[in-house]
């Protein structure tokens, strides 16, 4: 067992191999800084508008990670929920706060059956989670389309033109959300040293984060890790290892539409049909930036990804400008580093496993050894 | 206690698998607090027989059993594990069934964990309970302490050594406040000496506290010290059941392995003088389920050497370590130059060949033709059944030579199949097993390694498959190592045989001599 007492440098080596994904961001923000030229203020500001935005959607993440599912993109489906509930609320002309806890309270039975449907599913190709899931999100698009675009002012009624388009039925490519716009951001809003703090949002994250870490220490909880680890250990120990993995993907949609309309109102207008298409993959590429790994989460990756992944974002296209003349290249850029992000982590992640494996083979060499001593 | 309805009783039990007799018969009684030792050779019905007493599925999806099983005197039916865990029996299994990333006290207590209602609970159902971590640690500190083995309680299951895993499971069932019979299968395995020493302490204590324990191992000197009484199992039949007290170990081993087997050493050659074709150096293999450690064996030329043991016990990992299928260390010499391990091709190049006992994944392309399957080893690696064309810058299928060597070696070995154009999984287990012969054979190597030669096929392709090696052997002088869990049919045809027992080199001795002393040196380090 000669591999207990590493030396130091070991140890550092390992933790830099941990954690090479969010190190490498780090390096490249300190490089990209200064040459964008932002103040520090700007960016301050940006980083926690971004903070507020995606961070609750994120969370949503984490529990289908505890659960063993991976990555998922059955977020996605709680996305396009939301997107149905605000079109809701703007057409019955809810604004405000009324408006926006409305429309996450509309947006929960939706986001459950959804995810009811993409449990089930998922618990059909077990350990192909994530690739599942995203097919899923697509299938799920093309739903969505079919009600918003075609059964949308037809047959489900919507009375305002602003939201209907000319031909009368269907919802425009865009809804606009100004009235309900930082409703929630703008309340009990502070701003310290320039910096304007929403309060409110940051509070209603606090606590999602306080809930989850509650709920690691439930019964459900503690199943979600049993079943997360090793399915049949579970099983033989009696708990319901199918309706687990159910319940996780069901929380997961619900708080991803609750999280979406905290994302929209930030934003203040909606893009009917890409919104939810592309949320998934940056909320995953995100958690991946901020450490986390196919099997393992946490909230601080949350929140580290969601700073570094964003100040990337708000950097790139900037220092893409000022280094290469084209702000094309730096959007170009940070579009491959999302992408890039999600297979490197899942590269690392087989290799991590791999070398795991070839261990054993180096223990019962040193056994021999030992034994040579001996 | 005599005049008292037994704990346990086993009254005529029969199983078979699809009209294959797996156990005939079995009789058995246990008193409350009495410990059992079962032993048997791999195969001969033991795990059968507990998986009947835990009620597991696989016996009630084959057809179920026959005979009754008795508890307290009462008749009981067990459909699933949990009703036999619910009317006090306990298993240990010999994989462990612990989630890694847990400690030893969430997975004593694994869903089974004392709970605090909360407001959420109130309103959304029991699974948002809160766990009681302090009346988890008392519970699973209570369980340990019963074991009288220490473990840190809450240690992660990833951390710990192999033995603590193994201890963490019997808390588990000790914890189970009904536990009345607990079935260890293989307990100590996995155990350092002091560990297994410490577990059959606890088995004692266990028992002064009134649980029967089963005690399945292949270690008897274990036996002998624990147990009151020895049931041993041959063939799906219990030979013997005598108190632990008024036996010996030679006596067990040859309950365990005896029949009379005088006659299957006819017309034995006396093993070959000749010098050492392949010499294995402490060889480790990293093969899941059949570690090699420190492995030294001299092959010499022209020999068929057996290679046997129990099952577990590392006698597969030598062939697939050497072949380079599995991560493996160490120094093989063969003809005078090293081999580089963890290579297959080098393998093949230097005219090594193996037929794995992993027939449809390692052995067959199975959606091919037997042509193919034959040749196609042959022709990749020494560039056999080729033509050149253009000056030899393509090469050629030469299909009439191909189809020659297919039909000799269908006729050598009879194979049976409709033509040489048949796939391979259309093919029999015993026809698939001579077609992977004959691919080894039709690379004409100098060494062959044979695993499993006859596992899962019928007795008449059993002997022409044996037939056939021997004559490879004697014909072309070919060596041959040839590793089966069979005691018997190595002694049919090999010259030595060794055995392999805690992955290592248990001993080697002449065919010639008797089943017993090989039963001694299979059980002799066993892991």
């Amino acid at each position: 067992m000669n591999n207990k007492n590493k030396t130091a440098s070991g140890k550092l080596l390992n933790l830099l191999g941990n954690n090479a994904v969010p190190i490498m961001f780090i390096i490249i923000i300190a490089f990209c800084i200064p040459i964008s030229g932002f103040s520090s203020l700007f960016l301050l500001n940006e980083i926690m508008t971004r903070l507020s935005r995606n961070t609750f959607l994120i969370l949503s993440l984490l529990i289908p990670i505890m659960a063993g599912m991976g990555l998922n993109f059955g977020m996605t489906l709680g996305a396009m929920a939301a997107e149905i509930a605000l079109i809701f609320t703007s057409d019955w002309q809810i604004w405000g706060i009324p408006g926006i806890v409305l429309a996450m309270i509309m947006s929960i039975p939706i986001s459950a059956v959804l995810g009811l449907v993409c449990g089930k599913i998922l618990n059909a190709a077990k350990g192909r989670e994530m690739i599942t899931s995203y097919i899923i999100s697509f299938f799920m698009n093309g739903v969505y389309q079919l009600v918003v675009l075609y059964m949308m002012g037809s047959i489900i009624p919507i009375v305002h033109n602003n939201i209907k388009l000319p031909r009368g039925y269907g919802v425009r490519a865009s809804v606009d959300l100004t009235r309900i716009r930082k409703a929630l951001d703008n309340v009990l809003s502070v701003n310290i040293g320039g910096v304007n703090i929403p309060v409110l949002t940051l509070l209603i994250i606090a606590a999602m984060c306080l809930v989850i870490v509650w709920f690691r220490r439930t019964k459900l909880g503690q199943d979600m890790r049993a079943v997360g680890q090793d399915m049949e250990v579970a099983r033989a120990a009696g708990i319901d290892v199918e309706g687990t993995r159910i319940i996780s993907i069901v929380i997961s949609t619900v708080l991803a539409g609750i999280g979406m309309v905290i994302y929209l109102q930030n934003m203040g207008d909606m893009a009917t049909y890409s919104s939810h298409s592309q949320i998934g993959m940056f909320c995953i590429a995100a958690l991946l930036v901020g450490g986390a790994s196919v099997d393992k989460a946490s909230i601080g990756n949350v929140f580290l990804g969601v700073i570094l992944f964003h100040t990337m974002f708000i950097l790139a296209p900037s220092a893409g400008a000022k280094i290469t003349g084209n702000e094309v290249v730096g959007e170009y850029f940070r579009v491959f580093v999302s992408y890039g992000v999600i297979t490197v982590a899942l590269v690392m992640y087989e290799t991590k496993k791999r070398r795991a494996k070839a261990g054993m083979g180096a223990q019962l060499a040193a056994a021999q050894q030992e034994g040579d001593k001996r | 206690m005599s005049n008292q309805v037994p704990l346990l009783e086993l009254k005529n039990i029969k199983k078979d698998f699809f009209g294959n007799q797996v156990l005939e018969d079995i009789n058995l009684t246990l008193d409350e607090g009495e410990v059992l030792g079962l032993v048997g050779e791999n195969g001969a019905g033991k795990s059968t027989l507990m998986k009947i007493l835990f009620g597991m599925t696989d016996i009630r999806d084959t057809g179920g059993y026959g005979g009754d099983v008795l508890l307290n005197g009462q008749k009981v039916l067990f459909n699933s594990p949990f009703d036999a865990l619910a009317a006090g029996i306990g298993m240990v299994h010999q994989e462990f069934s612990l989630i890694p990333g847990f400690t030893a006290t969430e997975n004593i207590l694994l869903n089974r964990e004392p709970q605090r209602k909360s407001v959420a609970s109130e309103v959304f159902g029991e699974r948002l309970n809160t766990l009681n971590r302090k009346e988890m640690s008392t519970q699973s500190s209570e369980a340990i302490a019963k074991m009288g083995v220490h473990i840190e309680s809450d240690m992660e299951i990833n951390d710990m050594p192999v033995g603590h895993k193994q201890f963490t499971e019997i808390a588990r069932e000790l914890s189970k406040a009904q536990l009345k019979l607990l079935i260890l299968d293989e307990p100590t395995a996995v155990l350092t000496e002091q560990e297994a020493e410490a577990l059959l302490d606890s088995i004692r204590g266990m028992s002064k506290r009134g649980i029967a324990v089963i005690f399945i191992t292949h270690r008897l000197q274990e036996i002998l010290n624990v147990c009151n009484k020895v049931a041993v199992m041959r063939d799906g039949v219990l030979v013997k059941d005598v108190p632990a007290a008024e036996t010996n170990i030679s006596e067990i081993t040859r309950w365990m392995v005896g029949r009379s087997v005088a006659d299957t050493a006819q017309d034995r050659r006396e093993p070959p003088e000749t010098e050492t074709i392949m010499s294995i150096q402490r060889l480790w293999v990293d093969m899941p389920g059949e570690t090699v450690r420190d492995v030294n064996l001299e092959v010499r030329r022209g020999e068929i050497l057996g290679i046997g043991g129990l099952a577990g016990q590392g006698k597969l990992g030598i062939p697939n370590g050497v072949m380079g299928l599995y991560p493996a260390g160490g120094k093989v010499i063969f003809e005078g130059k090293e081999i580089p391990l963890n290579q297959p091709r080098a393998c093949l190049d230097s005219r090594l060949a193996f037929v794995s006992e992993d027939r449809r994944g390692v052995g067959l392309l199975l959606d091919e033709s037997l042509e193919w399957n034959i040749v196609f080893p042959a022709m990749q690696i020494h560039d056999k059944f080729l033509k050149p064309r253009l000056g030899g810058l393509v090469k050629w299928r030469d299909e009439k030579a191909i189809r020659e060597v297919t039909a000799r070696y269908i006729d050598d070995l009879k194979i049976k199949c409709t033509s040489s154009k048949q796939k391979a999984k259309e093919l029999s287990g015993g026809n698939q097993q001579k077609v992977c012969l004959a691919k080894a054979f039709a690379l004409e190597p100098n060494f062959l390694f044979v695993s499993e030669p006859t596992r899962g096929i019928d007795v008449g392709a059993k002997a022409l498959v044996l037939k056939a090696l021997e004559k490879f052997n004697r014909e072309s002088g070919i060596t041959i190592v040839m590793i089966s869990s069979e005691l018997e049919e190595l002694r049919q045809i090999c010259d030595r045989i060794a055995i392999v027992s805690g992955g290592r080199i248990a001993g080697i001795l002449p065919a010639s001599r008797s089943s017993e002393a090989f039963g001694e040196l299979m059980v002799s380090s066993v892991v």
